[in-house]
């Protein structure tokens, strides 16, 4: 990968002269639907180079805090800091600018249908690069043997299964290299093999690519496997109720309601699980 | 009906006194869904005793069979109980129905997002009104963002694929043809036969040429096309951007600083721009035909004769004004379209309101630029 800036150690990759700042801060965010607020105050930040897990049961406002975090919806209050810079309030083409530094895989994958495998992947190369056709194709092949789909390039969406749906949405989400990809919920839909598959694709990025993983999950074994930090939204406070690394939050928190989420029983028992 | 109920609910429900305290809720038989519910009028009507009771249990030893009737029964009784304060025990009920009952009462009830109140007409005009102007706002809004991305196309910096335009205008061009030629014709013939009754009676049968090719070039040929188009490819617009909403699609482009204005909206307005007159023009040729068929065999016009007597009527200002009404038809429709698509909402059904939504904005927004059209026309004269 020529144009990757790969640590292979697993280091942070910043720029020279970029600050110390947070990779992002979520600082005072109110998110609301018309006069439904789902979630009030919320104060976070995601290091660099962290498997960052935003947790929370069904319908606890997950989604919707990343839809705000990548510029999907526009907060009621507060803003959303990337390296200290507000994004929220980023004029237009500085938006546009803070947008190629991350990629986000969504739900189902979000493939566009009418484009080929090696098309979804290869429109935001020549959208934002000056690559020859020739070379935009070699590196969306490249990116689909990344994520294991070598021989797909020229299958249409409705021709793959919904897990190869996913990991071709994760390539196109890697496609310019980003520094931060967005994960929404990539266990759902999944089989326990693939979920554990994909999560060492996450484990990857982060360590070859030197990204900032932040994943909206529900999914126990993959929190545990692969988060090395966390916020546990709740519904009924509308609030943080929990921060930090889910396994030390599981063996220490005296929060009920953290630890029934982390067991799903009531009891501190341990999973089973490395933590990467 | 009613003694048929009363006789239902004998049979499953019954009463009794321990003391003056206590009542006694004998379930028994079959409590089956298909078989009715007992009302819980028959429990009130205990409460309203001269003596009411405090507290109420339950014997269930004649129950053979219960299902979701029993549930929903002994939860309304619980919730009477609450209002008149009364001690509802159900150890008497069978140990899965006891969990039944505490699950359903257990889980608080997730405040839901105000729903739809019953406001007076006021309220609802008021309503109605801040939805419209929102509406409105809406409206103006994505036709400033297709004005700035008409602009970049000018200057040639509007980024669409090719192969997507060119999809579109065989979607929207050669493949509209045999609905175009069908209902053109018959537009044709309808009119044809319209004035042929009357000017047969005169002795003008010749003017039927006239009618009709005046009536096609300035107006039928590009509102019958436009309805037409709306019909087909507003919704089609509709559907397929509104499913590319409910898929997330849109939300991809976002999210990678690809404007989906440019990308999907620019080509179909210009497929549609680039068509529309062209299809105008083929109806109107279409409908001529098929007022020469009704000339030919009603009034015994030769082809020919019918022909000449056309092209001589036929003004080529007439025929540049109805082309032109197609173009800004060919742009409605495809703003009536992709704006419906964009504003779908995020299940299957509304793919599906999308698309209706689509044809009735476009067609209405047709009819009232056909009027527009006319009051320009009659003050320049044409």
């Amino acid at each position: 990968m020529a144009e990757t800036r790969a640590i292979g150690d697993g280091t942070t990759r910043r720029e020279p002269g970029q600050t110390a700042a947070p990779h992002i801060e979520v600082r005072h965010l109110t998110m609301a639907y018309g006069d439904f607020v789902v979630m009030r105050e919320l104060n976070f930040t995601v290091p660099h180079g962290s498997v960052f897990i935003i947790m929370g049961g069904s319908g606890c406002g997950k989604t919707t805090l990343l839809r705000h975090m990548v510029g999907l919806r526009e907060p009621a209050a507060g803003e959303v800091l990337y390296d200290g810079r507000s994004f929220t309030r980023a004029a237009p083409e500085e938006r546009d600018a803070m947008l190629r530094r991350f990629g986000v895989l969504y739900q189902g994958g979000a493939l566009w249908s009418s484009m080929t495998l090696a098309e979804n992947v290869g429109l935001p190369l020549g959208e934002f690069t000056d690559l020859s056709p020739a070379e935009i194709r070699e590196i969306a092949c490249l990116k689909l043997a990344l994520v294991g789909l070598k021989g797909f390039e020229d299958f249409y969406p409705n021709e793959i299964s919904g897990g190869m749906h996913k990991r071709a949405g994760l390539a196109r989400a890697i496609a310019l290299d980003p520094e931060i990809v967005f994960f929404d919920e990539p266990s759902a839909g999944l089989d326990p093999i693939s979920s554990s598959l994909l999560d060492d694709l996450i484990l990857e990025l982060r360590d070859s690519l030197g990204a900032t993983i932040v994943v909206v999950s529900h999914e126990l074994p993959s929190i545990f496997r692969i988060g090395s930090d966390s916020v546990l939204l709740d519904a009924e406070s509308r609030s943080i109720i929990a921060r930090g690394d889910p396994r030390e939050l599981l063996a220490h928190s005296q929060d009920p309601r953290v630890i029934r989420f982390l067991t799903r029983r009531g009891s501190a028992a341990k999973p089973e699980g490395e933590h990467g | 009906m009613a003694a048929a109920e009363a006789n239902i609910t004998k049979e499953l429900l019954s009463f009794s006194r321990i003391d003056a305290d206590t009542l006694v809720v004998r379930l028994a038989g079959a409590w089956r869904l298909r078989r009715g519910m007992p009302s819980i009028d028959a429990v009130a009507r205990e409460f309203a005793a001269p003596t009411p009771p405090h507290k109420v249990v339950f014997e269930a030893s004649g129950l053979s069979h219960w299902d979701s009737s029993l549930v929903s029964f002994v939860v309304r009784l619980n919730e009477l109980c609450r209002e008149r304060r009364v001690a509802a025990d159900l150890a008497g009920l069978p140990a899965g129905l006891q969990r039944i009952v505490t699950l359903a009462e257990t889980v608080p009830e997730t405040k839901a997002r105000g729903a739809a109140g019953d406001g007076g007409l006021l309220e609802r005009l008021g309503l109605w009104l801040v939805g419209a102007l929102e509406g409105a706002g809406e409206f103006l809004d994505f036709l400033g963002e297709i004005a700035v991305a008409a602009g970049k196309l000018m200057r040639g910096r509007a980024r669409y694929r090719r192969s997507d335009l060119l999809d579109v205008i065989q979607q929207c061009g050669a493949s509209a043809l045999g609905i175009v030629t069908l209902i053109s014709f018959l537009v044709g013939m309808i009119l044809a036969f319209m004035g042929a009754v009357q000017l047969q009676q005169f002795g003008a049968a010749i003017y039927v040429a006239d009618l009709v090719g005046i009536g096609m070039v300035r107006e039928m040929g590009a509102m019958m096309t436009g309805i037409i188009m709306a019909g087909r490819t507003g919704a089609a617009f509709a559907a397929e951007l509104g499913t590319m909403k409910v898929t997330e699609e849109l939300d991809a482009f976002a999210t990678m600083g690809i404007s989906s204005i440019e990308f999907l909206v620019l080509p179909r307005v210009i497929a549609l721009v680039l068509m529309m007159p062209m299809l105008c023009l083929y109806a109107d040729f279409v409908g001529v035909l098929g007022g020469a068929a009704v000339g030919y065999t009603m009034l015994g016009l030769s082809i020919p004769t019918y022909l000449r007597e056309t092209f001589h009527a036929v003004t080529l200002t007439q025929l540049v004004g109805g082309l032109s009404k197609s173009v800004v038809y060919g742009i409605l429709i495809a703003y009536a379209g992709c704006l419906r698509g964009f504003q779908c909402g995020n299940s299957s059904s509304a793919v599906g309101d999308a698309a209706t939504d689509a044809v009735v904005t476009g067609i209405v927004a047709i009819v009232v630029s056909c009027g527009i059209f006319a009051v320009i026309f009659n003050v320049l004269g044409i």
